[in-house]
C-alpha cells in the first residue's frame, strides 16, 4: 500500500483523508491541534458549555459535517494530534510531539497547513491586549474567552464583521469596527463577489446586523497607533475625511486577510510564485493541487479560499494523488468540484480587493515601530540597513544583516512588512525584492528530543 | 492585578492550582497556560530583547510570542500547552537559565 502523509486536520486535511480512506488508502494525519478541526472548525474544549452552533451560525452545518466525517474516519487513519511536522528530507517527514521526535517515510505528501492572520506593524502592536482577528475567534471557540471587555476590531478583512458579531453575542462591547479599505473598493469588487451570491449576502448581513445595534463602523480609515502604557488603552486612527480620532478600549483584534502557511510546501520543493492580487507568494500548483513530484497542496495553505473551498480542494488533491498512483477514483464529479472551487476562489479574489492590504501605510511607518516582534527590530534599523552603501537589494540579505525574520516565528509576522519596506526603499516592485526563504525547523523544536 | 481575558462561558473543569512567579493562582482544568495566566494577570511575559511586555498575539501556535519559562528551566508555548496542577510559570527568564 502507498504511504501517504497528510499535514493538517482542518477541513482540507479531513476531506482529503476521507477520500483516500474511501479508496483503501490509510493516510497518516499529522496535526498540531489538540483536536481536529483546524482554526475555522476549532472545537470547544471538553466540558465547555459553549453553544458552538449558535456562535458559528450558517457555518454550523459545515462544522458538524466536518467533525462527523472525522469521527467516522478516526479508526481508519493514523491520527497524530499535537504533532509538529518541522522538516522534510527527500521522502521523509520529521515530526516532534512534545519532546518525542519521529520520522515518517512517505510516497506522497498532502499539505493542508491552513493560514494565519496577515498583519502589519503598527505603533503599539506588541502591547498586551492586541491580538490577531483569528486569534480572538479561536480563543472564543476553544476556551469561551473574550480578549477583553471593550474591543476595537480593525484592519481590513471580511472576518472583522463576523468576529465582532461573535464577540458581541458573547457579551463584549464592540467599540468600533475600523476598516482601512474605502467603500469604493467594495463596490468595485462586487462583480467578483457575486460569484457566490449566498456568501456575499451573508457578509452584507453581518455588517447590517452590527449597524442595526449601533456599532460604529468606519471604512477608509488609516490606523495610526495602538496606545497604552502596560497594555492597550486606545486606538488612534484617521477617519476617511482626515480627522484624527482616538477610541478608548481594553482590547484590539486586527488583521488584513490571511497568509497561507507555505513553509512545508517550500521545503517539499514547490515553486513559490508572486500573486499580485493577494500581494504574497503562493505555491505554484495545477488545478487539482499538484505542486511537485507526489506533493499536493489543498485548502488555505495553497491559496486563501475559505473553508468550503478547503474541503473541495482537499478532495481534488486526494483524487490527483490517487490518479498519480494509478488507483481508480470512484464517485467523484471532478469537473463539478473544479467549477465550484473556481467560483469560490473568484469570490476570494473579490474579497482581496474589497479588503485590501494597505500597502501605502508602510511608507508612513515611524522609524521607532518594532517590525520584527521576535527579535525586537525596529523600522529605523531596517531603513538604515537598506540605505547603507552596498546595502541589501533583496529581503533575505536584509534579514542576514538586521536579524529581522530570524526569530522564533521565522518571519511569519514580519516577512511581508520587511518586503514592503525593502521595495519602498529601493523603489522597485514588490516581487523584485523576493520573499524570506524557509528552512527547517519551520517552528521551534526542543534542543533535547528523544526518539 | 486583574485578568486580561474574560470568561464568557463559565468553565466546568475542576480548579487547578498553579504558580505565577511564585504567587499562587487558580485556573480550570482544560485551560491553556495562556488562558490560565491571562485570566489572572494582564500580561504573560517580558520580551527578551526589549522593554515590552507581551500577552500572546496569534493564539494559534504561529507567532511564537507566548513562550514562557517554567521554574524547572523548561519552556512552553503558552497557547498550545495545557495548564497542570502545580505548574510554576515564570514571566521572565530564571537566573542562570540558558538564554534566550
Amino acid at each position: 500500500m502507498i504511504k501517504v502523509a497528510i499535514v493538517g486536520a482542518g477541513p482540507a486535511g479531513i476531506a482529503a483523508a476521507d477520500l483516500l480512506a474511501a479508496h483503501g488508502v490509510a493516510p497518516v494525519v499529522i496535526d498540531e491541534g489538540r483536536r481536529p478541526g483546524g482554526q475555522i472548525y476549532r472545537q470547544p474544549r471538553e466540558g465547555l458549555a459553549l453553544d458552538i452552533a449558535a456562535l458559528l451560525g450558517s457555518e454550523a452545518d459545515n462544522y458538524r459535517r466536518t467533525h462527523a466525517t472525522f469521527a467516522h474516519l478516526r479508526d481508519r487513519v493514523d491520527y497524530r494530534p499535537q504533532t509538529l511536522a518541522w522538516g522534510i528530507e527527500d521522502r521523509t517527514l520529521h515530526t516532534v510531539c512534545g519532546t518525542t521526535a519521529a520520522t515518517l517515510d512517505f510516497d506522497a505528501l498532502l499539505l493542508a497547513t491552513g493560514a494565519t492572520d496577515r498583519t502589519l506593524p503598527i505603533q503599539g502592536w506588541t502591547l498586551p491586549g492586541v491580538f490577531t482577528l483569528g486569534g480572538a475567534q479561536v480563543l472564543l471557540k476553544e476556551h469561551g474567552c473574550l480578549i477583553g471587555r471593550r474591543i476595537v476590531f480593525c484592519g481590513s478583512s471580511p472576518l472583522l464583521y463576523l468576529a465582532a458579531k461573535q464577540c458581541r453575542a458573547m457579551g463584549a462591547e464592540i467599540v468600533a469596527v475600523l476598516d482601512t479599505t474605502p467603500f469604493a473598493a467594495k463596490v468595485a469588487a462586487a462583480r467578483d463577489l457575486m460569484a457566490v451570491p449566498g456568501m456575499f449576502a451573508r457578509g452584507l448581513g453581518y455588517i447590517a446586523a452590527l449597524r442595526r445595534v449601533g456599532v460604529a463602523l468606519h471604512d477608509g480609515v488609516t490606523l495610526r497607533a495602538f496606545e497604552g502604557a502596560r497594555g492597550v488603552e486606545a486606538v488612534r486612527f484617521r477617519d476617511r475625511r482626515g480627522a484624527e480620532v482616538t477610541l478608548r478600549c481594553d482590547a484590539v483584534a486586527f488583521g488584513f486577510g490571511l497568509k497561507p502557511e507555505t513553509q512545508l510546501a517550500e521545503l517539499a520543493g514547490a515553486e513559490l510564485r508572486y500573486d499580485a492580487t493577494f500581494r504574497q507568494w503562493l505555491p505554484h500548483a495545477d488545478a487539482d493541487g499538484r505542486c511537485g513530484s507526489n506533493v499536493y497542496v489543498a485548502g488555505d495553505g495553497a491559496t486563501v479560499g475559505g473553508a468550503q473551498a478547503a474541503a473541495l480542494t482537499g478532495m481534488l488533491a486526494g483524487c490527483a494523488l490517487l490518479d498519480d498512483f494509478k488507483i481508480a477514483v470512484r464517485g467523484v464529479d471532478r469537473p463539478r468540484l473544479r467549477r465550484q472551487v473556481q467560483r469560490l476562489r473568484r469570490f476570494q479574489r473579490g474579497l482581496a480587493r474589497a479588503f485590501a492590504w494597505p500597502a501605502g501605510i508602510m511608507a508612513e511607518l515611524d522609524d521607532a515601530v518594532m517590525v520584527c516582534r521576535c527579535e525586537g527590530i525596529i523600522a529605523g534599523e531596517l531603513r538604515a540597513a537598506l540605505r547603507a552603501d552596498f546595502g541589501p537589494t533583496e529581503v533575505n540579505r536584509l534579514k542576514a544583516i538586521t536579524r529581522c525574520g530570524m526569530g522564533r516565528c521565522q518571519g511569519r509576522f514580519c516577512g511581508l512588512a520587511a518586503v514592503e519596506l525593502t521595495a519602498q526603499a529601493l523603489n522597485v516592485p514588490l516581487e523584485n525584492v523576493g520573499r524570506l526563504r524557509m528552512q527547517p525547523p519551520v517552528k521551534p523544536i526542543p534542543i533535547a528530543i528523544s526518539s | 492585578m486583574s485578568g486580561r481575558l474574560i470568561r464568557a462561558v463559565a468553565p466546568s473543569g475542576a480548579p487547578v492550582r498553579f504558580l505565577i512567579d511564585g504567587a499562587e493562582a487558580s485556573a480550570c482544568a482544560g485551560d491553556s497556560v495562556l488562558v490560565a495566566v491571562l485570566t489572572a494577570r494582564d500580561a504573560l511575559r517580558q520580551h527578551e530583547f526589549s522593554d515590552t511586555r507581551r500577552a500572546g498575539f496569534c493564539l494559534m501556535g504561529a507567532c511564537q510570542d507566548c513562550w514562557v519559562w517554567l521554574a524547572d528551566h523548561s519552556r512552553v508555548r503558552a497557547c498550545t500547552t495545557t495548564i497542570a496542577e502545580g505548574m510554576h510559570v515564570l514571566t521572565r527568564a530564571p537566573q542562570g537559565a540558558y538564554q534566550p
